[in-house]
């Protein structure tokens, strides 16, 4: 088996993820200015209610599919609620607060959503029901299995549509220019308070279907799995250049894959000192390295306006 | 078509308008002057609802408007020009003008009106493509006022279309402003340049630290000596 060839697909497929997650924190940095550190619980929440459906239907004999589509859209629901109601009650009131009162907030919703995640499905590891069984196609002497692949095609697709949304829509255009200038966006006739809420709702939804991937994935969820997962999804964000929908996507493809070739050759390098479970300090490597080197990321803006 | 009665706003405790009453009829080009400081943007941006007043109240058609915010009254047709022409700096200009056009659903409409303002200012149409934050000042102030008229506005307040422009840019400007007008668009005028404001509207109002302290014809302030000493530089 090549180990290259391997580390590499397994990258790309959980970079999608992590890209999926990096558009949650891009967007509302984007229109807001604020790191909502709770959207990586949100993701959880998505993750465990997918997880909760995924278990109450096991047994109803539906075919895998629908099972999915049922647990996506739930979570979708669900997720999407919730980071309406978190704009509406914990970030709205301190839209013109100095900025760390926000930042803090997120910190405490963060806290929030992982112990009512705690109260509602308990502390310990839940395991996915077996639903699929990914049969593998071997590539380059490495092996992609059907579910990766399907996870890599569909957060591709999300992106893809996104990325298109953004560029050519009537909302999309509101949302770019809400985050330019709100009081001039106020002036063309924009509800700028729609369209903040509008893009909560959108990257909640999309990371509950970064969770429903995890899930699948991993087989497995807990309710602080949105810790890990939000801070590399953040890191993801701020290497491709915090703000710039583009970069959370090449920036989360670029943290997968580095994180995964990396601890793949890791045993190897440390001369087997430390092993493939210290994969999570890469990530953090990663986000150091481009705050000292480039705090704007790979995308971001270098303050070309004149305006 | 608005009127303003005991208008006061306040930044945290400082008063910058202090109970000014005006009042711009329907088809009416009223020009607003004073000293820098005055209170003029301030007005104009209480009038179109990015400021909350403190005290007062402004009706627009007939109905009261006080402390409606700025999407809303858009969508009556009244349109506010901002001071340092609020460009959304990475849109293109053609996503400038659809940002105009934003309460219109009307796709023909939008399409000719967007040939017009092509037409208007060529300069624009040359750089559709380039966004808005790399033109000139007096390109970006040209989008400014081709992206009010995608609105369709009934009402445009307009603050210092001027500022920062070289003389023919100036003229160029103001020959827009009064086609514009000539159309039949109400329009409350904020300008430095007293002399442009006076000749291209038919009534004036002065302002000092916060108050309206004279409320005339135009032409009869362009005569005025306090007028002339203070504002036209004589
Ligand atoms: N955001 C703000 N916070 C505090 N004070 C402000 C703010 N904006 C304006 N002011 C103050 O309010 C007063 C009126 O300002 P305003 O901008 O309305 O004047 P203006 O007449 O438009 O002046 P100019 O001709 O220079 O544009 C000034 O004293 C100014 O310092
Ligand atoms: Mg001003």
């Amino acid at each position: 088996m090549d180990i290259f060839a391997q580390q590499l697909i397994n990258g790309l497929v959980l970079g999608s993820i992590y890209a999926l997650v990096a558009l949650g924190y891009t967007m509302v940095y984007g229109i807001l200015g604020l790191i909502n550190f709770a959207h990586g619980d949100i993701t959880m929440i998505g993750a465990l209610v997918a997880l909760t459906i995924l278990q109450g239907l096991a047994a109803a004999g539906l075919p895998a599919p629908v099972l999915l589509v049922i647990a996506g859209g739930g979570a979708m629901i669900v997720c999407a609620a919730l980071g309406l109601s978190i704009e509406r009650v914990a970030y709205r009131p301190l839209r013109r607060a100095p900025r760390l009162a926000p930042l803090i907030t997120a910190i405490g919703v963060s806290i929030l959503l992982q112990y009512s995640a705690a109260l509602v499905w308990g502390k310990q590891y839940i395991a996915l029901p077996k639903l699929l069984e990914p049969s593998a196609i071997d590539i380059a002497g490495a092996q992609l299995t059907t579910l990766q692949l399907a996870i890599f095609l569909l957060a591709c697709a999300i992106m893809a549509a996104l990325l298109w949304f953004i560029k050519t829509s009537r909302m999309g255009r509101a949302m770019r220019a809400t985050e330019q200038n709100p009081d001039v966006a106020g002036l063309m006739g924009v509800n700028t308070n729609s369209v903040i809420a509008f893009t909560f709702v959108l990257g909640s939804a999309i990371g509950a279907i970064a969770g429903l991937m995890i899930i699948l994935y991993y087989g497995i969820g807990h309710y602080f799995m949105g810790f890990m997962l939000g801070l590399k999804a953040f890191t993801a964000a701020v290497l491709g250049g915090i703000g710039n929908v583009g970069g959370a996507v090449l920036g989360g493809l670029l943290l997968g894959v580095i994180e995964s070739l990396a601890s793949g050759y890791i045993g190897d390098l440390s001369g087997g000192v430390l092993g493939s479970n210290y994969r999570d300090i890469f990530a953090f490597l990663v986000l150091v390295l481009v705050l000292v080197l480039r705090p704007s990321g790979l995308l971001g803006q270098q303050n070309g306006d004149r305006a | 078509m608005l009127e303003v009665r005991g208008l006061e706003v306040t930044y945290g405790g400082i008063r910058a308008v202090k109970g000014i009453d005006l009042k711009v009829g329907a088809g009416e080009v009223v020009a607003l002057i004073g000293a820098n400081g005055a209170g003029k943007t301030t007005t104009l941006k209480a009038l179109a609802g990015l400021l909350q007043p403190k005290a007062g109240r402004i009706t627009y058609k007939g109905a009261d408007v006080t402390g409606k915010p700025a999407y809303h009254l858009v969508r009556h047709g009244l349109a506010l020009v901002p001071e340092g022409r609020g460009m959304f700096p990475r849109l293109t200009v053609a996503e400038n003008l659809a940002m105009g056009a934003y309460i219109r659903h009307d796709a023909a409409g939008i399409a000719a009106d967007t040939e017009r303002v092509c037409t208007l200012f060529p300069r624009l149409a040359e750089r559709r493509e380039q966004l808005a934050g790399t033109l000139s000042g007096g390109e970006q102030q040209m989008l400014a006022i081709a992206r009010a008229m995608m609105g369709r506005p009934q009402m445009l307040l307009l603050d210092e279309p001027s500022m920062g422009l070289a003389p023919l840019m100036v003229q160029k400007i103001f020959e827009t402003v009064r086609m514009i007008a000539a159309e039949g668009v109400t329009m409350l005028l904020v300008e430095q340049n007293a002399r442009l404001a006076l000749e291209t509207s038919s009534r004036a109002y002065v302002m000092e630290s916060g108050c309206i302290v004279l409320a005339d014809d135009a032409k009869s302030l362009l005569s005025n000596p306090q007028v002339r000493h203070a504002y036209l530089g004589e």
